[in-house]
């Protein structure tokens, strides 16, 4: 952006073709010297060339390998399985390191399992019955929160109960708790750390993006074979994805606390760790809460996809309709989480409002609500008292002890959410069969299968070098660079085909997310009511595991290529549309006015100004768009999506394909580098000047 | 009254009964006697409905600066919106060029904006993707004009407003004069009948913003466009406009010269508006001329009705004998000594108390 805003950067109309304006708009009479291609028409050229090259040398040099076929970096990796697994209870780095992690987490998430979840050794129910959780939990949401989110609670978990999801539902609590209590325990102090010390922050602060934008399944096969399969994997894996919110919002707190309060506080002669407990954390305490929230949001997420790795919970009731395509048994738990995701985030919420303390917010309630918060402390008392009595009684009853749920009776919800979704598919699938046939024939034909055929079958030196030059064109150096190192080790993975036939699929769904993206962003964000009627459901979607929303695109176009990428459009197209709505949002109101008063119509208004001022956010859409879809991929192998999806999921179910497995774990972690590297370097040099 | 009568007949602006009320149910407002007649404050208790521009008329005569001013919260920008169709009136009724522009539909409005009016914004609104050129060629561009020619034009402007040498400089690389002379060239390009101004040099430093009222001056006189010009500031109105509206709670207070204004101020609100103004520089020798008295001696300087007070003062003290005004046909009309100079330099009240209501009020 520096060099950007300095007038020699712009010699000739290089720049002002970025910026998405229809037509290149440099003035003759301006421009002086010779006169350069616009970036469009070098993108085309480059495209152009590649094409007719194509044609000319397809398939040759493409690299593939088999489904079945290994690298001599696949046995390699096997063999290192092999030792680790040799090893394990030798070697001292196991012994002392990642064997005592392990011991520790696996205790700590045993307990919370065997509170709530499953029987401790030798007894028949969990310490905690169904009423006394359901009792224990009500209490502390009204206590920490209020009475609604109380009631949203009790309500929330007899819910889960009677859909007969009730021991998955507190395994998947069980483990959220567990990675949740690890998160906080490392992450508000590291927070702290970052809101005091600059190189701290600035030193933490990539490594917490890479945290968050790796996918998940990339780092899962490395844990599971380190920590081995099960509990503390699935803890691990939490952890690594739920810990940056309250990392980032920790020492986001810390930093706006009021320099004025910090320094009237020294000047008093406090310690810093005075300063510290008295002024700092009471005064953050809002965005910390918010933080805690979000990192429960991202470990519920994360809990069902360490399923995959043997997880306990939901997370696997819907692995398992997954794979039979079932789809009212997939809905059934994907709504469980969802009911999970309210409560917790509704709960933490109220906290987080609650810890804005007292005097100043109840001036504003309402009669009623002012009575209510009078009678607090007594009901809280009662509340106790009830609550004890629960627990008890879930502790000696029975009938208190195990949900009283009986498969096909007449409170069992789960059946009816079951055949509501079953016939809700069904009907679809019978009254839109142009939805599902026509479209996807339409975009199987008219752009996937161009596209891959052209990644696929053309020589990897040629493809390397048409990207590479887009790279250069796009970002020059910042994009050129991290794309030759990328491109050179997925050569070195083995998987140069694969990891081809991954970026076509990758490169389709994104644009159709950009599709969308731009077209219902430009929409909300030119209309309230557009805005007010989409975000809810644009939350909703992005609280919603990605497991859940696979089954009925699966059950619609049937497993394959297409399904992986109409589910990866589902995962990516929220942030994406976000994005979008915001920035067109962000577009200054008079410049907008100041072209309507000049007669524009409102399609100019859109095209010339409104888009064109929105081009960063547009770029970061893409950015966001593109890194979503990735993290996509392994979901898309699992209903055959093919290519390093299906490769990474092979590692995880066949012995002798671990090491090829892990191969396109990276493979896919290195797409996303050089996507993420080349679009933001282009947006840094497209998303010039006016900020 | 003839005057009046003759700047509605030749007026290029002329504003009726214009009514904008935001709020549920606006449209019930300005039809109800009763709500018509509540205060700002009491409408939004009664109805929840707020009236930011209340039962304004005016007319603007070809070539005529026309200023309307008023605190912030006074409706002035929302009448001007209400002016070119940005925001949709409540009531009344607008002419423009003999056209009631309430009357025509989308296309017909957006030719009107892309021919015959132009406005410049307070905080610019210029298009932070385009060099200087390409945003004061865009009001030619959306209109289809070719890339030649609206460049030779954009450049024709931006010579007239001084940017020349900065036609390929982005906006965000000038200065905020700089970026409102590019505003009001892009106003300029399309060649307006008429030039909106919503509180242009509000957000400009006190000199740059004096330099582009001087600038606003220059202009008119150059190309003697009509020209709405919205401003909080009472020595900008004075400086530029030939008549000046004063607005309050939405509703107009009073509508005349600068002269007018501050001679003869409508209430205490105009009044407190104009009161510390150098009114040597406002005020003509009319406004504070006395009848001739037995015994004045008739040899003092001539000086007509017109001429600005702190214009004659230097005659007057140096003949240390009255000036005599006389009118067109020369004939005498009045007196002024040192007595009514001093009065107006060194005091601001008495004047305004002693002549309250003009000696002459024809004009």
């Amino acid at each position: 952006m520096s060099t950007a805003t300095t007038p020699t950067a712009r010699d000739g109309g290089d720049g002002a073709a970025g910026s998405g304006t229809p037509e290149p708009v440099e003035v003759g009479v301006v421009v002086r010297g010779r006169r350069r291609l616009t970036t469009a028409a070098q993108v085309a050229v480059v495209l152009v060339v590649w094409i007719v090259a194509w044609a000319a040398l397809r398939g040759t040099h493409t690299l593939p390998l088999a489904p079945s076929d290994l690298t001599s970096l696949h046995h390699s990796l096997n063999d290192a399985r092999d030792w680790v697994d040799d090893n394990r209870n030798s070697s001292p780095i196991f012994l002392y390191v990642f064997n005592e992690i392990r011991v520790v987490l696996n205790a700590l998430s045993q307990m919370f399992m065997n509170l709530v979840a499953v029987p401790p050794e030798g007894a028949q129910f969990p310490r905690l019955g169904w009423l006394g959780v359901v009792a224990l939990f009500t209490f502390v949401a009204t206590w920490l929160g209020n009475l609604r989110v109380g009631l949203l609670t009790l309500v929330g978990l007899v819910f889960l109960g009677l859909q007969g999801l009730w021991v998955p539902s507190m395994e998947t609590l069980a483990v959220t708790a567990a990675a949740v209590l690890v998160a906080l325990a490392i992450g508000i102090p590291l927070g702290v750390l970052a809101g005091f010390n600059n190189r701290f922050d600035r030193l933490i602060t990539p490594l917490l993006d890479f945290m968050q934008t790796m996918p998940p399944f990339v780092y899962l096969a490395p844990l599971a074979l380190f920590f081995g399969i099960g509990l503390a994997s699935a803890v691990i894996t939490t952890l690594v994805f739920a810990a940056p919110p309250v990392i980032r919002l920790t020492a986001h707190g810390i930093r706006s606390v009021n320099k004025a309060t910090v320094e009237a506080s020294q000047s008093l002669g406090a310690t810093p760790g005075q300063t510290l407990r008295g002024v700092l954390l009471p005064m953050s305490r809002r965005t910390i809460v918010l933080g805690i929230n979000q990192t429960i949001m991202a470990a519920l997420a994360m809990v069902t996809i360490a399923a995959l790795i043997d997880g306990p919970g939901l997370g696997k009731n819907v692995i398992k309709a997954l794979s039979t395509v079932d789809v009212g048994t997939a809905f059934n738990a994907g709504l469980a989480l969802v009911v999970l995701a309210i409560v917790l985030d509704r709960t933490t919420t109220a906290m987080a409002l609650r810890s804005e303390g007292g005097s100043h917010t109840q001036r504003h309630r309402s009669p009623l609500a002012r009575r209510v918060e009078q009678w607090r402390r007594p009901l809280l008392g009662v509340g106790a008292a009830i609550t004890l009595v629960a627990v008890w009684l879930s502790r000696t009853y029975v009938a208190y002890a195990e949900f009283p749920f009986t498969a096909g009776g007449t409170w069992d919800l789960g059946r009816h959410v079951r055949r509501g979704a079953d016939s809700v598919t069904t009907w679809v699938q019978d009254t839109f069969p142009v939805l599902s046939e026509g479209l996807m024939t339409w975009v199987t034909r008219g752009i996937i299968d161009p596209l891959q055929a052209l990644l696929e079958t053309s020589p990897w030196w040629l493809t390397s070098i048409a990207i590479l030059a887009l790279a250069w064109i796009l970002g020059r150096w910042r994009a050129t660079v991290p794309a030759v190192i990328c491109l050179g080790l997925m050569v070195w993975t083995g998987l140069w085909q694969d990891s081809m036939i991954t970026l076509a699929s990758t490169l389709v769904a994104t644009l159709l997310v950009m599709l969308l993206g731009v077209g219902v962003g430009v929409w909300m964000g030119r209309s309230d009511r557009a805005d007010a009627v989409i975000r809810p459901v644009l939350d909703a979607a992005q609280v919603l595991p990605p497991f859940v929303y696979m089954v009925p695109v699966v059950a619609l176009f049937a497993p394959g290529r297409f399904s992986a990428i109409v589910a990866a459009v589902v995962y990516a197209a929220p942030v994406a549309i976000k994005i979008c709505a915001d920035g067109i949002r962000t577009v200054s109101a008079t410049t907008v006015e100041a072209a309507v008063a000049a007669g524009s119509t409102t399609s100019q208004v859109v095209r010339k100004v409104q888009l064109p001022m929105a081009t960063p956010a547009v770029t970061l859409a893409t950015n966001q768009g593109l890194i979503f879809v990735l993290s996509m991929v392994v979901m898309g192998g699992l209903v055959g999506g093919g290519a390093l999806g299906n490769d990474v999921v092979g590692g995880f179910t066949q012995r002798e394909l671990f090491g090829k497995g892990l191969a396109a774990g990276l493979a896919i972690v290195l797409l996303g580098i050089m996507l993420d590297r080349v679009t933001q370097a282009a947006s840094r040099r497209v998303g010039r000047p006016g900020r | 009254m003839t005057d009046q009568q003759q700047r509605e007949t030749e007026s290029v602006i002329s504003v009726r009964d214009l009514w904008k009320v935001f709020g549920p149910g606006a449209d019930k407002v300005p039809r109800s006697p009763e709500l018509a007649a509540l205060s700002r404050r009491e409408l939004i208790d009664a109805t929840g409905c707020t009236a930011a521009v209340r039962d304004v008329t005016f007319d603007v005569a070809p070539g005529e600066v026309f200023v309307v001013m008023g605190l912030s919260g006074s409706g002035k920008s929302t009448l001007l919106r209400c002016l070119t169709r940005l925001i949709e009136p409540t009531s009344g009724t607008m002419m423009f060029g003999g056209q009631d522009i309430l009357a025509v539909d989308a296309r017909r409005l957006r030719e009107l904006r892309r021919t015959k009016f132009s406005m410049v914004f307070q905080h610019f609104g210029l298009l932070p993707h385009r060099k200087v050129v390409e945003n004061v060629a865009y009001g030619l561009e959306i209109r289809g004009a070719s890339k030649a020619e609206r460049t030779r034009r954009a450049m024709e402007v931006i010579e007239l407003v001084g940017l020349s040498g900065y036609e390929s400089s982005y906006p965000d690389q000038l200065s905020g004069g700089m970026q409102q002379r590019v505003g009001l060239a892009r106003a300029l390009a399309v060649d307006p009948e008429v030039l909106f101004f919503d509180e242009p040099f509000s957000a400009l430093d006190p000199l740059i913003r004096r330099d582009m009222q001087n600038e606003v001056i220059r202009l008119h006189k150059e190309v003697g466009k009509t020209m709405v010009f919205i401003t909080h500031d009472l020595s900008e109105a004075l400086k530029l406009g030939d008549r000046i509206m004063i607005m309050r709670d939405g509703a107009q207070i009073q509508v005349g010269t600068g002269d007018e204004l501050v001679g003869a101020p409508a209430d205490d609100y105009v009044r407190d508006f104009v009161q510390d103004v150098n009114r040597s520089h406002v005020l003509t020798l009319r406004w504070i001329m006395r009848p001739p008295r037995p015994g004045d001696p008739m040899d003092g300087p001539v000086l007509g009705q017109d001429v600005l007070v702190h214009e004659a003062v230097r005659a007057v003290l140096a003949a240390r004998k009255p000036a005599r005004i006389m009118d067109s046909a020369d004939n005498l009309i009045g007196m002024v000594g040192d007595e009514e100079i001093f009065g107006v330099i060194t005091s601001t009240e008495t004047v305004a108390a002693a002549s309250s209501r003009p000696v002459t009020v024809a004009r």
